[in-house]
């Protein structure tokens, strides 16, 4: 084997995952390398041409707030924008957008290109080395070897691809790039547990085969809202959307043809995920529907490629022909690329610990949907946070960790590694016991000090951080200062066509009222001095929300002393009198890192915690005996 | 900082007087709402540390009872919180209303082992004690998770899960609606909304209410078990509660740890008492073992009689079913395993039943079981009316109430849904916290199963 370099991170896959994951390390200062199966693959986004989304937004708003790329990326290539549930209230605003998929790639890779410490190599990882529980370095398909002192797996839909087709079945990567099939073998011989995951894409169509007079129009926002915070002036809308609809005899051709799906057939033993059905699935499943939606959604500027969101199928070619030209609009679709199944080896996330570093081998840390989760965000926030503690391990520095109630991403990496997951696993706001917190209009207030902290925040970002910052701070105390008389009130609210309070009082005053906004505000007592809209918005909310924001505050103080409380990592539960066999047993394989974690193990109870707590009090003063521990 | 937490320390049962301790941050701010000092001129909240005041238990403008007030003040102090001790007279109905009272006012009540969990955390206590203490909380965290499945079996249980279900109903449309915005998913109606938080307001509402009147299911039946020595008392006690007795500890303050033996017994939960042997005595202890034994006799709502059946009945035999006569008592003749020489005519009268067991046999449980609860009149209780059992059940419930009201609140006042889903979540996590289950789990569950959504 040829010795080819040494490297102190090296990242296997760049999708959303590895791209963090190495822009993280390299921005950190570690000599970093980027191993992708084709530098022609770099930030594909292989299903859905669109970033964000309801909680995948705020994931978006996250990582950009510590520093990393996908926000820039997304803002800069994106073809339509839309803030989702407006008038569902401010915790739960989510911006998506439809992306050039082509431009996106490109920007991603050349960005790549142009950043300091990152090398991005075309390769072929077979095999990670690890010599005495550590990891040394990863071997390449055409014999080379690369040292490395820590090594990211983000292998995506690759590790172990293949995909279906009705009767069709065969190994591959998504969009035809070839799978990756041997680095399998070499992660189970190194002791990780290695499961089987599947997802699906639909096709994607010709453009001109598409009768969009008979389909509905779903335009853009009118004013776009950037996703970094970062990215300034105006943005514009460059396509619409449309929607579609099944009908009863699209449901007939499908349930004809249920026995030539794999997924019914038997063909198929990965877990598919339950938000992300395919259409046999919801016409199966939901058989008293009469309609499903599908959104036509164009692939990029340069092309006629149009995605067909919501028909994701495994039927046989010619059953996707007949199914899809039973739409209204659809009569003479022309398919492109048919949609498949994919299925995909991916890790136990238990396995892992809450800085994405396997709990069995020093130095490899896991990160994207090799983690068990699913979309583009979820994996990019991961491989930030495994980029950046791959960096600190090798640089000797403590590990960071984000706990629940910092962010989504806290969030979502607790529920992976302590609950596990038995599908892939979507964000949801529902998940977040916190998300009057977690908005996503305070991702920076949440989280740019503390990539600050890391090294991930430069200084113009900093900068403008700092000045919104204090922008906010002086408009709360003006807004709560000053006072606006009843008489002054009443034009303008008469003007919004709104009921006058009769009443005046402090602007923060009024603006608890659900039909006051900040703007109404700003109209009696002028805008605020150095405000941007997003940081006016962002106030309101906060004035508006107190009671309930205060109430979460609450709660995450009382959560926070037992986050605070750390068992060892060692921590043997065996000895302990009182645990219950199956809290014994949880608690020994997911091994948590606080009493906090411990109690959001399934399957351990309150009068579990209670001896947990007691004896890891009692540890703490008095450590546990190691059997092999030399005597002196 | 954590929670301000309050429990009986004081064993239960009759005793001259019980104490309840509050520790935490809020403990002297919150016994100040419920005692009003005699001398007016002192107050609780700015009391020193080991001080005390006299005054009384003001609860709802009611004077309810003389209460000492002893203070401590952080670090000096069982938990090294601040704590307030109030001492008030024994009994079972005072000190539960002085402990309700105390939660009502702000603080919630204490796990098993809390308090001494706390002193050991802050350095009160050593590693010895601890482990000591680790052993009482596994017994009684095993007896209390007895109780509590039994009681989750049951009425409660149902109450509960059905509530559940209306709300895990109601928080997966809003989180489908919420996370799926671009499919189909109908937007809540405000009026089924509302019907449904007021609906499960009303039904928290009668089970908190419920929490003050069904006392024998909240916290069982005080059951004292009579009868001469060597009759097997012990052998139907451990028969009853089918594992090791209440465990003893010489650490001060852990007593509230060691809960009172407590058995469910088909639908009804025994508190039972061991009680001294019955006989004519001379010796003093002796004397006043059995003047308490009568006593518990007195304060009961269930009297277990038993008597030996391999033995001829005797006076003391006929004097123990008179005492009996016009009480709640059940006569046990016992060691059915032995030749009969008792004749159970001589005490039918004083009893409306006489049940024949082996106490070394459990197979005789079903049909003990059954005679209590006919004699108890178990069947003529609401089952459905599924009575809260603990001051915990009580807590989460009363948790539950407030968040929903409070998006009830948001609802009315035109707040966006946002506001009214994370209160109907807590309110789901209150009630899904009493079987340590998790609520968003549920939740997530309930979208993919009910709504057709995802891409």
């Amino acid at each position: 084997m040829d010795f080819l370099g040494s490297y102190d991170v090296v990242v296997i896959g760049a999708g959303h995952a590895g791209i963090e994951a190495a822009h993280a390390a390299a921005k950190l200062g570690a000599k970093t390398a980027l191993f992708t199966l084709t530098l022609d693959g770099v930030g594909n986004l292989p299903c859905n041409p669109s970033i964000g989304g309801t909680a995948k937004g705020h994931l978006v708003r996250e990582v950009d707030a510590l520093g990393g790329v996908m926000g820039i990326a997304a803002d800069a290539t994106f073809l339509q924008s839309r803030m989702l549930n407006l008038g569902k209230g401010p915790a739960v605003h989510s911006l998506r957008v439809q992306t050039d998929r082509k431009r996106y790639h490109e920007y991603m890779k050349h960005f790549l290109e142009k950043c300091d410490n990152l090398e991005l190599k075309q390769a072929e990882i077979t095999g990670i080395s690890v010599e005495n529980g550590k990891v040394t370095g990863v071997q390449t398909n055409l014999g080379g070897f690369y040292a490395a002192k820590a090594v990211v797996v983000a292998t995506g839909t690759y590790l172990g691809g293949r995909i279906f087709v009705g009767e069709a079945g065969f190994a591959s990567g998504p969009d035809g790039q070839h799978a990756a099939n041997q680095l399998t073998q070499s992660l189970q011989e190194i002791g990780i547990p290695l499961r089987r995951f599947k997802t699906g894409t639909p096709a994607r169509v010709h453009r001109r085969s598409v009768d969009f007079s008979k389909l509905e129009v779903q335009p853009g926002d009118a004013e776009i809202v950037p996703f970094s915070f970062l990215t300034e002036g105006e943005l514009k809308n460059k396509v619409e959307c449309h929607i579609a609809f099944t009908n009863p005899l699209t449901h007939e051709v499908i349930q004809n043809n249920l026995h030539r799906s794999p997924l019914y057939g038997g063909q198929i033993e990965g877990i598919g995920p339950r938000y992300c059905p395919s259409i046999e699935d919801k016409v199966v499943r939901f058989a008293e529907k009469e309609r499903h939606q599908i959104f036509v959604e164009p692939c990029g500027l340069d092309t006629e490629e149009m995605y067909l969101q919501g028909m994701s199928s495994s039927l046989p070619e010619a059953v996707q022909n007949e199914m899809y030209r039973t739409i209204e609009g659809f009569e003479h679709l022309e398919i492109m690329r048919p949609a498949y199944a994919i299925e995909y080896d991916c890790c136990d996330p238990t396995s892992l610990q809450p800085t994405l570093e396997f709990k069995q081998v020093q130095g490899l840390y896991g990160a994207g949907q090799f983690n068990g989760t699913s979309g583009y965000e979820e994996a990019a926030a991961q491989g930030l946070l495994a980029g950046v503690n791959a960096a600190r391990k090798v640089q000797g520095k403590e590990p960071v960790m984000l706990p629940r109630h910092t962010s989504y991403l806290g969030t979502l990496v607790d529920d992976l590694v302590t609950k596990g997951v038995m599908d892939p696993y979507r964000m949801m706001t529902s998940r977040s016991e916190y998300r009057l917190t977690l908005r996503q209009d305070n991702a920076d207030e949440r989280l740019t000090p503390m990539g600050r902290e890391w090294g991930l925040v430069d200084d113009i970002r900093w900068k403008k951080f700092c000045q919104c910052h204090e922008a906010g701070i002086q408009e709360r105390k003006r807004l709560e200062s000053t006072t606006i008389r009843a008489q002054e009130l009443e034009p303008v609210f008469l003007e919004a066509g709104l009921q006058p309070p009769g009443v005046g009082g402090t602007a923060a005053t009024l603006l608890k009222r659900p039909e006051v906004t900040y703007a109404l505000v700003a109209k009696v007592i002028g805008w605020g001095e150095g405000l941007d809209k997003r940081t006016a918005q962002r106030i309101e909310t906060e004035i508006k929300y107190e009671g309930y924001i205060q109430r979460q505050q609450r709660q995450i103080q009382e959560v926070k002393r037992q986050e605070e409380t750390p068992i060892p990592p060692d921590f043997d539960y065996a000895p302990i009198k009182g645990l219950r066999l199956e809290a014994r047993e949880k608690l020994a394989k997911i091994r948590p890192r606080s009493i906090a974690q411990a109690a959001r193990v399934p399957g351990v109870s309150p009068a579990d915690l209670s001896v947990l707590a007691v004896a890891v009090a009692a540890c703490a003063s008095q450590p546990q005996k190691k059997e092999n521990e030399e005597t002196p | 900082m954590s929670k301000t937490i309050a429990a009986i320390a004081t064993p239960p049962g009759e005793g001259g007087l019980a104490v309840i301790r509050i520790s935490g941050a809020d403990a002297h701010a919150i016994a100040a709402k419920i005692f009003r000092p005699v001398n007016s001129h002192r107050s609780l909240q700015d009391a020193k540390g080991y001080t005390a005041l006299f005054g009384h238990f003001v609860w709802q403008g009611k004077t309810c009872d003389e209460v000492v007030a002893l203070s401590f003040r952080a670090p000096h102090s069982y938990t090294g919180e601040d704590v307030v001790e109030l001492s008030c007279h024994g009994g079972s109905t005072v000190p539960m209303l002085l402990l309700q009272a105390c939660v009502e006012s702000g603080a919630s009540p204490a796990g098993p082992g809390e308090f001494t969990r706390r002193a050991f955390e802050n350095g009160r206590i050593n590693l010895a004690q601890a482990e000591a203490v680790m052993d009482l909380i596994s017994a009684t965290g095993r007896q209390g998770a007895a109780v509590a499945v039994a009681a989750l079996e049951g009425a409660l249980a149902k109450r509960i899960e059905g509530l559940r279900q209306q709300l895990t109903t109601l928080a997966g449309h809003l989180a489908a609606w919420i996370d799926f915005p671009e499919e189909d998913v109908p937007a809540l109606e405000q009026q089924t909304l509302q019907q449904t938080l007021s609906d499960c307001i009303a039904q928290l509402q009668k089970m908190i209410a419920g929490y003050g009147a069904g006392a024998v299911l909240r916290r069982g039946v005080d059951t004292a078990i009579v009868g001469s020595p060597n009759v097997g008392k012990s052998t139907l006690l451990n028969l009853l509660s089918g594992f090791e007795r209440a465990i003893v500890t010489p650490i001060a303050g852990t007593t509230r740890d060691v809960v009172e033996q407590q058995v469910q017994l088909g639908q009804v939960r025994l508190n039972l008492f061991d009680t001294a042997g019955l006989r004519q005595t001379d010796d003093v202890v002796e004397a006043e073992g059995i003047r308490r034994s009568y006593a518990q006799m007195d304060k009961a709502g269930l009297v277990l009689a038993v008597y030996d059946g391999s033995r001829e009945i005797c006076q003391e035999d006929i004097a123990l079913a008179q005492q009996c006569q016009g009480r709640p008592a059940l006569a046990i003749l016992n060691k059915s395993d032995l030749e009969k020489n008792f004749d159970k005519q001589q005490i039918l009268p004083y009893f409306g039943k006489v049940v024949e067991i082996s106490a070394k046999d459990d197979s005789f449980l079903p049909h003990l079981t059954q005679a209590i609860e006919e004699l108890l009149g178990v069947s003529s209780i609401d089952p459905d009316a599924g009575l809260l059992a603990s001051q915990r059940q009580l807590e989460a419930a009363t948790r539950a109430v407030e968040a929903l009201q409070e998006a009830a609140a948001a609802q009315q006042q035109g707040f966006d849904l946002d506001a009214v889903g994370v209160c109907v979540d807590d309110a789901l996590h209150a009630l899904y916290q009493l079987t340590g289950e998790e609520a968003s789990e549920a939740v997530v569950e309930e979208v993919f199963s009910k709504f057709c959504v995802g891409k």
